[in-house]
């Protein structure tokens, strides 16, 4: 796997929130009880979410302490997999899939859009502090290429058009409903043969 | 064409809710308990009937593949596991997407019957970390089941008792490898273990484990209440039943359709998403299987039919059914290259041939796009593509090799064109 960005300057503490706790109760009656270490991922994500989208050092830390899993352990399990963000992501963490399937169609003209709208580089944070983004592998909707995920939801059916207003968006918080940006519910052709509704 | 009479996923498009009450109204959930009752062996045998064959890309006869789960001792403490992977990464597809945000129930339903048929009480579905709304969706879904008795505590009201998990993924293309999933589940990086032991004895927890792909076990419900036969009715022998098609890539209308095995793939191309952009003429290439399957020529393109033997024959393979379509305005090498960055990018790292020679595949192919390899380096590229191929513990090694070999099995002409043109503009 690709190597990561760890931020300089950490937190010294972390500790989850109440809500948060709640949640860990619910997680770990997931897995066997000698099995906690299965909520590692869980719990990675937990951090992330609570900490403004990324996890500090001293999360991982605690989730070693709750689990009773070694720091490292943790640790490469956090690095392993892309979508823990180790440093400070921004309120809007645009992630621009640039996979073949989209790159066929005009995924290369999304990532310009970032670099005009966001910052020149990649996982670097825009002016005003708000956003970043990052070229990514395929995320699972190659039938709505090009496409982008920001935070949660999956922006699809993209052109330069829909993108800058999605762009415009981030700067004023009022980004327009995710999924196609064409209207499509789902992967239905613009025009059917199965399928017909009455 | 498929009639719609013949569906097994009529809300494909999301035209439906789907709550229970809607999928109810679709047919599912009808009669589980009867369907329970006969027995773990009519299930199997009848799944067996079917041909069904795995959907995540390998093919494997679920029928056969459940058969291996070893029989419960009524003494042993060993639970068993059943593990759906919805960990759809293979760039080119998109279906399980849409069956866990318009048909969760029919995975749902499919997981107690499956689980039932391999003495598993605990099913956990591996989701891919990016599918969140899908996730949220099936978590509901899942919730309406449990509320409704459907499964939990003597579920459906058969005496048996079930309990089915989320966990989310983080991101990483190798989970979808069933070993790699199993270590993801445990808490570890996902890199795949060796085999054997397989999961069917040594699974999830050291305990016995079926892991199946979600359309897999979707389509199960429908086997069993329209019988094995009916769905081994559809397509040809081996390659069976229907099958939910992606196709992406220059077409004009990019879809996804429930199609019978064996369809044409110019039928799929021309009639459901609307032709290639600029017309059949205009197609260069397709990927017929998500990315690690070769990509197929145009010749090829005129006459394949799209199942697994088929494919085979044509030196591709069907894969997870993910068509990606290349028309001529596309650099076919920079579209390989790009894949080759994919494969570099998620190789775990655990075995040397793949970890490094991803990274050399992708290099010598960004340097044959620009016109700056000698010929020489087509044979040494594909020599590479062999130290891979076969030497790593899990088959992403031939996942990354094969699409490289495909590219320089009907492109060899072509790119050695470029290359001397360049090399004598350097002369």
């Amino acid at each position: 796997m690709s190597g990561k960005h760890v931020e300089a300057n950490q937190p010294d503490k972390f500790e989850f929130n109440n809500e948060s706790l709640k949640k860990i109760e619910t997680i770990l009656k997931k897995y066997p009880t000698e099995r906690k270490k299965s909520a590692v991922m869980p719990l990675l994500d937990l951090a992330q979410r609570q900490h403004d989208n990324w996890i500090p050092l001293a999360a991982i830390k605690k989730i070693g302490e709750i689990l009773e899993v070694p720091y490292i352990k943790v640790y490469e399990v956090a690095t392993f997999y892309t979508m823990y963000n180790l440093a400070p992501t921004g309120k809007y963490f645009v992630q621009v899939c640039t996979t073949s399937p989209c790159a066929i169609r005009g995924s290369d003209k999304i990532v310009n859009l970032c670099k005009k709208y966001i910052s020149e580089k990649e996982s670097h944070l825009s002016k005003d502090g708000k956003s970043s983004w990052l070229e990514v592998e395929c995320l699972g909707a190659c039938v709505s290429a090009p496409m982008m995920q920001i935070n949660d939801d999956f922006y699809e059916d993209l052109d330069e058009q829909s993108a800058v207003k999605i762009f415009e968006g981030i700067k004023n918080d009022t980004l327009p409903k995710p999924g196609s940006q064409k209207g499509r519910k789902g992967f239905e052709p613009n025009k059917r043969l199965t399928l017909v509704k009455n | 064409m498929l009639q719609d009479k013949d569906r097994i996923f009529t809300n494909l498009y999301g035209d439906y809710g789907f709550d229970l009450s809607s999928a109810k109204q679709r047919g599912d959930w009808k009669d589980t308990k009867s369907l329970i009752e006969k027995g773990k062996d009519w299930i199997i045998n009848e799944v067996k009937v079917s041909e069904l064959r795995g959907r995540g890309g390998a093919g494997f006869p679920t029928g056969m593949k459940w058969s291996f789960a070893p029989k419960k001792d009524a003494n042993s403490s060993r639970p068993h596991y059943l593990v759906i992977n919805a960990d759809e990464s293979e760039p080119g597809t998109c279906k399980d997407r849409d069956i866990l945000r318009f048909e969760p129930q029919k995975l749902i339903e499919g997981c107690l019957i499956a689980a039932f048929a391999v003495s598993a009480n605990v099913c956990y579905v591996y989701i891919r970390g990016e599918y969140i709304a899908e996730s949220k969706i099936l978590q509901k879904a899942i919730d309406e089941a449990y509320a409704n008795s459907l499964i939990g505590k003597n579920a459906s009201g058969t005496g048996f008792d079930f309990d089915m998990f989320i966990h989310m993924g983080a991101g990483a293309y190798i989970c979808g490898e069933e070993t790699a999933l199993l270590e993801s589940i445990e808490g570890n990086k996902g890199q795949p273990r060796l085999k054997p032991p397989f999961p069917a004895l040594v699974g999830l927890y050291g305990c016995p484990t079926i892991v199946n792909n979600v359309e897999t076990i979707a389509v199960v419900p429908t086997i069993l209440r329209r019988s094995g036969k009916w769905f081994a009715g559809f397509g040809r022998p081996r390659n069976t039943g229907t099958k939910i098609f992606c196709i992406s890539g220059n077409v004009n209308n990019p879809c996804n359709v429930e199609e019978e095995m064996g369809v044409p793939l110019k039928d799929l191309i021309e009639k459901h998403a609307g032709g290639v952009i600029g017309g059949w003429d205009n197609l260069q290439a397709v990927i017929p299987g998500g990315s690690s399957m070769p990509i197929l020529s145009k010749a090829i393109c005129d006459t394949i039919k799209m199942d697994f033997d088929a494919l085979v024959e044509a030196k591709s393979g069907l894969g997870t059914a993910g068509i990606v379509v290349i028309d001529k305005s596309q650099d076919i090498v920079k579209v390989i290259a790009r894949i080759a960055r994919f494969y570099k990018h998620e190789s775990c790292g655990q075995c040397t041939p793949c970890r490094e020679g991803s990274g050399w595949m992708w290099r010598m192919l960004v340097r044959i796009q620009k016109g700056e390899a000698e010929i020489a380096e087509l044979d040494m590229l594909m020599d590479v593509t062999k130290q891979i191929e076969g030497h790593t513990i899990c088959a992403f090694g031939e996942g990354s090799s094969w699409p490289v070999q495909g590219l320089l099995r009907h492109f060899r002409t072509e790119i050695e064109e470029r290359l001397n043109f360049k090399n004598k503009k350097i002369a």
